[in-house]
């Protein structure tokens, strides 16, 4: 008879969604609720702390009740109950927090502790066969970009961050200067579907040699001083010719080309400085494969340009299916499957946290 | 107000040390500019100069809100953007806290102008160039 499987019932609230979800053995997802808030947002052009925490503590119970009715198992079969604790926006990270203890509390089981961000990098074993460690690990999205050398889904080693913005925050940030609406990712994206990659010239900040560390700030401004003109040159006439299509323009008089060119050029330079940063911490680790996760993974340039880099090093890479590219309860879930095997359980006096303390 | 001209972003991180000689534990600096200004920059110079050991530390608070540094007084550095009511929610992020124990640097502060204390620092960042800044620094009476 083989062993029954063991289930972790997972919360998840550190940004704008709020999601539940039942995970079995840290791979079978059986259900994951994600109640979203792009909408909300939308006017603001980016998450808004108060609405966020509002709009989480009206959703997390309908979430909850449906991700446990979803599952089809009872509460007896559930072992622990894990939650994101860092990090995030600290008034959302409390409500998921305040929640998963309630339960832990009333149905007496354990309580894990889980980095939202490890979480990421562990999002592609959901649902398919287990990453095979030792790997490097990217994760871009709206609020991080961090490289790991993860030698198994807890030990996780911090190789680089972004010294500035974050890659997601990079494309809300661009969406806005071209105003083409929130959130960016996708906005930026299907707009570069009609334009040229590489037809407006955009730094490729790597930072200093071997640095595993990221910079988005930069590519940002230089967006903004092509759409508007670099402050304090004059515009020749023929300027537009050597700086590419829309130069100095102003955002509202882009034409749908001119725009299209923008984000193409805008958004083959962020995969560029992904893909290169994973060759970069691939030669550094020595990990032979490669996981890239996190929201800005859904973007079809950047998956297509890791991919690229990963054949060319001979890695095998993984990425989440879709679904768990962004925030989700199922990766909290899954890795606090390891976290529990490892005996790594928190108290009710666990704490949120809005950073990564270093 | 004070006139300094920086002319890259290692400039605007120097000056940004040498204005935190002028800092102690209670002090709070209001910072202005525009997108892409160096107002992070600026930040990680403050940082350094009451310092912290690493630059590479200090990042856009725009997704944690509220960003803490380990020098040898904690710097926080806040963005105040996307508060919608920012009086309610500058206290529940700890505000009066954090200049109880600190010093605090608060990105787009002209949002919230009218709830900053009797003595803060006012920087104004304007952009005059590619790489080159004007910063007005004055203090509230």
């Amino acid at each position: 008879m083989s062993k029954p499987p063991t289930i972790i019932f997972a919360l998840e609230s550190s940004c704008d969604d709020t999601s539940a979800a039942l995970v079995a053995d840290g791979l079978e997802v059986l259900s994951n609720v994600v109640a979203g808030q792009d909408c909300l947002h939308g006017r603001f052009s980016g998450v808004v702390p108060e609405l966020a925490s509002r709009a989480h503590i009206e959703a997390i119970g309908p979430v909850i009740a449906e991700a446990l009715a979803g599952g089809g198992v009872g509460q007896d079969r559930i072992a622990a109950v894990a939650v994101t604790c860092r990090p995030g926006l600290i008034g959302s990270l409390l409500v998921g927090l305040m929640a998963a203890k309630t339960l832990a509390y009333v149905w007496g089981k354990p309580l894990i502790g889980v980095n939202h961000v490890h979480a990421h990098a562990y999002s592609p074993s959901l649902g398919g066969e287990p990453i095979g460690y030792p790997v490097v690990a990217l994760v871009a999205s709206g609020g991080h970009a961090a490289l790991y050398h993860c030698q198994s889904p807890t030990e996780v080693t911090a190789l680089g961050q972004t010294i500035d913005d974050a890659p997601g925050e990079a494309f809300d940030k661009v969406a806005n200067i071209l105003h083409l609406g929130y959130p960016g990712g996708p906005a930026v994206e299907r707009m570069a579907r009609e334009g040229t990659a590489g037809a407006v010239p955009l730094p490729v900040t790597l930072l200093k040699d071997g640095s595993l560390d990221f910079s988005f700030s930069g590519l940002k401004t230089a967006v903004l001083y092509h759409v508007n003109g670099v402050p304090g040159a004059r515009l020749s006439p023929d300027a537009a010719g050597r700086k590419g299509p829309g130069y100095g323009k102003g955002a509202e008089n882009l034409t749908r080309q001119e725009l299209a060119d923008i984000a193409a050029s805008f958004q083959a330079v962020v995969a560029e400085i992904l893909a290169v940063k994973c060759r970069r911490a691939v030669e550094y680790s020595g990990a032979r494969s490669i996981v890239l996760g996190g929201g800005v993974a859904r973007n079809s340039v950047v998956r297509a340009r890791v991919e690229e880099m990963a054949n060319r090093l001979g890695c095998p890479l993984r990425m989440p299916a879709m679904a768990y590219c962004t925030d989700n309860a199922a990766m909290i879930a899954g890795l606090a499957y390891h976290q529990y095997l490892a005996g790594d359980l928190a108290d009710l006096d666990l704490e949120a946290s809005p950073t990564i303390r270093v | 107000m004070e006139r300094h001209e920086t002319h890259n972003p290692d400039q605007t991180v120097a000056l940004g040390r040498q204005f935190a000689q002028r800092l102690s534990v209670g002090d709070c600096v209001a910072l202005e500019g525009q997108l892409g200004a160096g107002k992070t920059q600026f930040v990680r110079g403050v940082a350094l100069g009451l310092g912290l050991d690493d630059g590479r530390m200090v990042c856009s608070p725009t997704f944690v809100l509220v960003r803490e540094y380990a020098a040898r007084v904690p710097v926080y550095h806040l963005d105040v953007y996307r508060l919608s009511d920012a009086e309610t929610e500058l206290a529940d992020l700890g505000f009066d806290e954090m200049l109880a124990d600190g010093v605090v640097l608060l990105e787009w502060a002209e949002r919230v102008r009218p709830l900053l204390p009797k003595g803060a620092w006012r920087v104004n960042i304007e952009i005059t160039g590619q790489i080159d800044r004007v910063f007005s620094i004055s203090r509230s009476q």
